[in-house]
């Protein structure tokens, strides 16, 4: 017996080891690669983009209800994506737009809730969550969560309109556009594509703004810091300073959709 | 065959009267029309070359789409080691400002009907 147990166990574990490191030795040069890659590129996106690991945004809903900026943070976010306005409910697109606490949080009715809180207006928008239920029934993989950063997407190219995703999403967060947006857009900007009839559409945390190294455009509409958009995986983030200080609210958790829109009350 | 001298003429009268479009237009010279698309407004060079682009611009918007979408790659790199914005507004139609005479002329002279324009936008159109 010249290779008895020992001896194959100790080589085993070599050849394992050296197997392993391998992989990451090359994963971390391709990293800083593409990092200078994108570095070198100037006047372009991703020149400075602005990426995290999770993405979340936290909403103080005193703060929200001052200064008119429910309305700000709305209009912010409609003029830049060029969201139609219609005046019936029924044919309405909506990315951002204000509820009242007793219908954004039915779950904690109840009669005897403090006045304050029943006349406070919510800011709603996509919670994209980290387990949403959206995604998961939509036949063309038109809408998804991205890996990166846990932002639900939406890729209008694919959507055929048939409207599944909104019946599944429990936050009423996606539109279907029943009409031709075009002739209902206030002031269309060319650097962003309008939607056509039959296609769906929603917040996608301005993933094209982070992209140029922006932050969402309803966050920089927001006064007096009453929208916070950060990275939930950092601990040193402003939005986990936030989440570990104050005491929060999600719409609908007992769903176990995990959304990742907090709010403070 | 009975009666060959008229089914053959008959034969000869149908065929000339069916063939009529192809030779109208080879008479009237339309056969040989190509169209002519108006020049780039600005720019010198274009991300590919014009043949690769006059066959090919479809499958690279495809691409680029793709790329930007599903990938969040944003940035295209040109043979000649420029880079571009992948953005069928923001890059092609920069140069390519005149959709009519550029983009339109020859997808009608093709009869193809992209459908583009239905959410992307063009910028002369709104400003």
């Amino acid at each position: 017996m010249g290779f008895d147990r020992r001896k194959f166990l100790k080589t085993a574990g070599l050849a394992a080891l050296t197997v392993a490191g391998t992989p990451l030795k090359s994963l971390a040069q391709d990293d800083s690669t593409v990092i200078e890659a994108v570095t070198e590129v100037s006047g372009l996106p991703q020149e400075h983009p602005i990426t995290a690991k999770r993405w979340a945004m936290v909403i103080d809903l005193q703060k929200c209800a001052e200064h008119e900026n429910i309305k700000d943070c709305a209009r912010a976010c409609h003029e830049e994506h060029n969201v139609p306005h219609f005046d019936n409910t029924k044919d309405e697109i909506k990315w951002i737009w204000e509820e009242h606490f007793e219908h954004a949080f039915h779950e904690l009715e109840n009669e005897h809730l403090k006045e304050k809180f029943t006349h406070t207006p919510v800011l709603l928008l996509c919670n994209h969550c980290d387990n949403p239920p959206c995604t998961r029934v939509c036949p063309t993989g038109a809408t998804w969560k991205r890996d990166t950063d846990g932002i639900v997407m939406m890729d209008w190219h694919r959507c055929i309109g048939c409207r599944y995703c909104v019946a599944a999403c429990p936050y009423g967060s996606r539109s279907f556009n029943w009409r031709d947006p075009r002739p209902h857009i206030d002031k269309t900007r060319p650097e962003f594509p309008t939607r056509m009839r039959g296609v769906v559409e929603k917040c996608t945390f301005c993933e094209e703004r982070l992209a140029k190294g922006q932050i969402p455009a309803c966050v920089e509409a927001a006064k007096n810091d009453a929208l916070v958009f950060g990275d939930l995986e950092d601990p040193d983030s402003k939005v986990r300073q936030l989440l570990k200080d104050r005491f929060s609210i999600r719409r609908k958790s007992s769903l176990g959709t995990q959304p990742e829109v907090y709010y403070l009350v | 065959m009975y009666d060959a001298g008229k089914v053959i003429i008959g034969l000869i009268v149908f065929l000339v009267l069916i063939t009529f479009p192809i030779w109208y237009n080879v008479a009237s010279g339309k056969a040989t029309y190509v169209p002519e698309l108006a020049p780039a407004a600005k720019g010198t060079a274009c991300v590919a070359d014009t043949e690769y682009m006059r066959a090919n611009h479809m499958d690279l918007l495809n691409q680029w789409r793709d790329d930007v979408v599903r990938n969040g790659i944003r940035v295209y790199t040109a043979p000649d080691g420029q880079k571009y914005n992948k953005s069928l507004t923001l890059t092609c139609l920069d140069c390519h400002n005149n959709k009519t005479e550029f983009c339109d002329k020859c997808h009608l002279y093709m009869a193809v009907d992209p459908y583009c324009w239905d959410c992307h936008v063009i910028p002369e159109e709104v400003r």
